[in-house]
């Protein structure tokens, strides 16, 4: 049992009923007139309400899931029959009878990056379940600042309005892969995406920056000064911790890629030189030439400077993609093992130290971008550090699952499939970290598969494995199990089907970025294998039918259930399904952490942090 | 060992909401103002977005074959006693928090007065200075001197354009009398976003103009 004293419940001081929660003066109780409906425009639209922000950000980030899954798609399509019109695309490319072209190839794999990244999963993870779970977990009627949610959710508008618009300018969208690396990105010579394409990126980018800037103030903010009486941060759930260990990582790295950002639209747009070297030559063209308006561009910068700024945000941000996920699987395992976590402070510190080290390794990214070999080699050790708190968590989550009486329910079998392919996507991370492999390996299918694993097999699966956990909580009603089951069973195969075969094209060297790879000789043999990876790459995207018609179905004809349909133990569980305005019935006092089940104190397999024993 | 337990499904007794509730709203962690915590986590994220450009700076400055002295190209001596003046317009500032924790309304005008029109004074001396540099020819697209001196003054001039309109409605506020004693916090956010402003001035100006 946790030794901290528990508070008694506050009592109430004053009434103010106008006021939306996290208003006026804190530490008070506000009388609440739950009858009084909102408008379809202010409950929905323009909500205040952390749910529903929750939910704004799931649904466009699963509208842009497709987006962005169809775009894999067509990679995909054109890796396994390079130049066949691809069926349905004859209008897009009437000259060649809907083959793509090499420029659309490069958007293709740009743009997929950059919409899965973040419009999809960051949005998904820190925005979605960011919004929906920390003030549940932690007892809160809602964010601390409730208008500047709306516009974290509303400053991504913008962003999505850019990130469209540039598909339709001259030159097609950003083509200068996800990481736009000048010069390919800041010269307009260079790519076609770079006539006006990137400069649509790279305003998109600026909107999501302000937007997490938005959200990771309000979440930290939120957990340190509105956890309920006895809630003291070792008693929250991993899941919040998770959140809360992202949303600093928002905080310190994202405003370096505004800034980077920034200088690349400067760059673009008014012809300052940051990352346009001395005489470079584009194209048979010098940086005079490059100009648009202006009588000549500045040189003098270094492409270079960009990648260290680049990544000095994007790798921390994988972090941002994963620790929330982390958190989730964690919370998730518990629940239907019905066993504590094992080694709660070890997964909180694991986390912090995964985040921290994250700051410090973004240069394994350029081994063979001809930064310093010195400075190569403290990144490789930083990096290879990471796999101490990596395996820890590891451990703990079999740790956890052993000797449980587990419930093989939808959500567990995602999260069980997130621990055991983050373990694959862990381990090839670990040897290409060393720089002597990256050199060889670099740019080849092997950080594709490396990457997709941690990212789609990790995150995305933790993703769904938190919709199924918590949509009986977000709806009221659970979704289909059976459905459920058959959705993880084919995603499952046909995810490993897809990207464990992209491991053995990057031992045999192919390049990722490549149109067609099958125009070098040595590559030519590795197009059968490819013709499977599609396959099954098309079987994934058509298996995900059954969770699109499932959450749909679910969402009118589920199974109705009540507050607790998992017996869990967390706040959120004690607010009704779907919570209301202020969330909880009554004042809340919490006893103890979140993960006492199976305790010998209690007949049932379970002991809510809200009940006194 | 495997079970699936069966959900139990809804049960309006318990499961229903409340109709009428009160809304807990609780106070824990450091006994320090919401608002004032979340500033200073937005400053945070500020002084990344300034590390950022000023980073870039100095990377571009040690990589450079040669840098041309900032004394020859700049008004350094306009721009110092600019710095002079933002300067005082922080001590102004101060003088403005204190009259808002003693509740004196009339002082606190007086000094947020002062505290904008410094400030405003302040962006007008570079807009004069731009003008000027623009005139002669200075562009920032003409080398890399130009490229980075105006990126890293331009956004603070942004930055401080945000706080001279900032403290200009807290002001207005205060002189409509919605800024009582008790709420005096308004004006102290306001104030730490402007010494922050203050202080990347201080830095500006040194590395870029004196250095």
């Amino acid at each position: 049992m946790n030794p901290v004293s528990t508070p008694s419940a506050p009592v109430i001081t004053h009434h103010a009923p106008h006021l939306q929660p996290g208003e006026g003066e804190p530490g008070t109780v506000r009388e609440s007139h739950d009858h009084h409906e909102l408008g379809f425009l202010r409950k929905y639209v323009f909500s205040l309400d952390h749910k529903i922000i929750g939910l704004q950000f799931l649904f466009s980030g699963l509208v842009f899931l497709v987006l962005g899954g169809l775009m894999a798609m067509a990679i995909r399509y054109q890796l396994a029959w390079p130049w066949t019109p691809m069926p349905g695309l004859s209008w897009m490319f009437p000259a060649t009878g809907g083959a793509i072209t090499p420029e659309f190839y490069t958007m293709l794999f740009t743009m997929h990056g950059t919409i899965m990244i973040f419009f999809v999963i960051i949005p998904l993870l820190t925005g979605a379940f960011g919004n929906f779970l920390i003030p549940l977990m932690i007892g809160a009627a809602d964010m601390a600042f409730p208008k500047l949610n709306m516009f974290g959710y509303w400053a991504m508008w913008p962003a999505f309005v850019l990130i469209l618009m540039g598909f339709f300018v001259e030159g097609g969208h950003a083509a200068g892969g996800w990481t736009s690396y000048p010069p390919l990105s800041t010269i307009e010579s260079a790519a076609p995406g770079s006539l006006s394409g990137q400069t649509y990126w790279l305003m998109s980018l600026t909107w999501v920056g302000v937007s997490s800037m938005m959200g990771a103030v309000n979440y930290v903010t939120t957990i340190v000064k509105m956890r309920a009486p006895g809630m003291t941060l070792m008693r929250m759930p991993l899941s919040v911790w998770g959140l809360f260990i992202a949303a600093f990582l928002q905080l310190f790295a994202l405003p370096v890629l505004t800034a980077a950002s920034i200088m690349q639209l400067l760059d673009r747009v008014i012809d300052t030189g940051f990352f346009t070297p001395t005489n470079l030559i584009v194209n048979n063209l010098t940086p005079d030439s490059f100009a648009h308006g202006m009588p000549a561009a500045a040189a003098g910068g270094q492409p270079l400077l960009w990648q260290h700024l680049f990544w000095f945000y994007s790798h921390p941000a994988v972090y941002i993609l994963v620790v929330p996920a982390m958190g989730f699987t964690s919370d998730i395992l518990a629940v239907h093992a019905r066993k504590p976590i094992f080694g709660y402070k070890p997964m909180v510190y694991s986390m912090a130290a995964i985040a921290g080290l994250g700051f410090i390794v973004w240069g394994h990214h350029m081994f063979t971008s001809g930064m310093n070999p010195a400075l190569g080699m403290s990144f490789m050790v930083a990096t290879i550090m990471i796999a101490l708190p990596s395996a820890i968590k590891v451990f703990n989550w079999l740790g956890t699952l052993w000797g449980g009486r587990i419930r093989l329910n939808t959500p567990m079998l995602f999260a069980i499939g997130f621990v055991s392919m983050f373990i694959i996507g862990g381990l090839s991370g670990i040897w290409m970290a060393a720089t002597p492999v990256d050199i060889y390996i670099h740019d080849t299918y092997i950080v594709v598969a490396h990457f997709h694993y941690v990212v789609f097999a990790g995150s995305m699966f933790a993703i769904f494995s938190a919709i199924y956990h918590w949509y009986p909580k977000m709806f009221g009603r659970v979704m289909n199990e059976t459905l459920g089951k058959i959705h993880f069973v084919g995603t499952f195969i046909f995810t490993n089907c897809t990207f464990y075969m992209m491991h053995q094209l990057g031992v045999a060297g192919l390049m990722r970025r490549t149109a067609d790879p099958y125009a070098y000789d040595v590559y030519a043999h590795l197009q059968p294998l490819n013709e499977f990876i599609t396959l099954s790459a098309f079987c994934m995207f058509a298996w995900q039918i059954f969770f699109v018609v499932n959450f749909f179905h679910s969402l009118f004809w589920g199974y109705r259930v009540g507050r607790n349909p998992w017996q869990a133990n967390s706040l959120e569980w004690d607010a009704p399904s779907p919570p209301g305005h202020g969330n909880f019935d009554g004042p809340l006092v919490v006893h103890r952490g979140p993960y006492e089940y199976s305790s010998p104190e209690v007949a049932e397999d379970y002991l809510p942090q809200t009940r006194a024993v | 060992m495997t079970t699936t337990a069966a959900i139990a499904p809804y049960d309006p007794a318990v499961d229903a909401p409340k109709p009428h509730h009160a809304i807990y709203d609780y106070d824990s962690g450091p006994p320090v103002n919401r608002g004032k915590f979340a500033i200073w986590l937005f400053l945070a994220t500020e002084i990344m977005f300034f590390t950022g450009l000023i980073g870039a700076y100095v990377v571009l400055r040690i990589g450079a074959d040669s840098w041309p002295d900032p004394e020859n190209r700049l008004a350094v001596l306009i721009t110092a006693i600019n710095t002079f003046i933002l300067i005082v317009s922080s001590a102004t500032m101060v003088k403005a928090v204190e009259r808002a924790m003693l509740g004196d309304n009339d002082g606190l005008v007086k000094w947020l007065g002062a505290t904008v029109v410094i400030g405003a004074t302040f962006v007008g001396v570079q807009v004069y200075e731009y003008a000027e540099l623009i005139k002669a020819g200075n562009l920032p697209n003409v080398d890399i001197f130009w490229s980075t001196f105006y990126a890293m003054t331009g956004f603070h001039g942004l930055h401080v354009t945000v706080g001279v309109i900032w403290n200009l409605v807290v002001m207005i506020a205060a002189m409509r009398r919605k800024i009582p004693q008790e709420k005096y916090m308004t004006v102290e956010l306001a104030g730490l976003y402007w010494h922050f402003v203050d202080l990347v001035w201080v830095l500006l100006f040194t590395i870029v103009y004196l250095m």
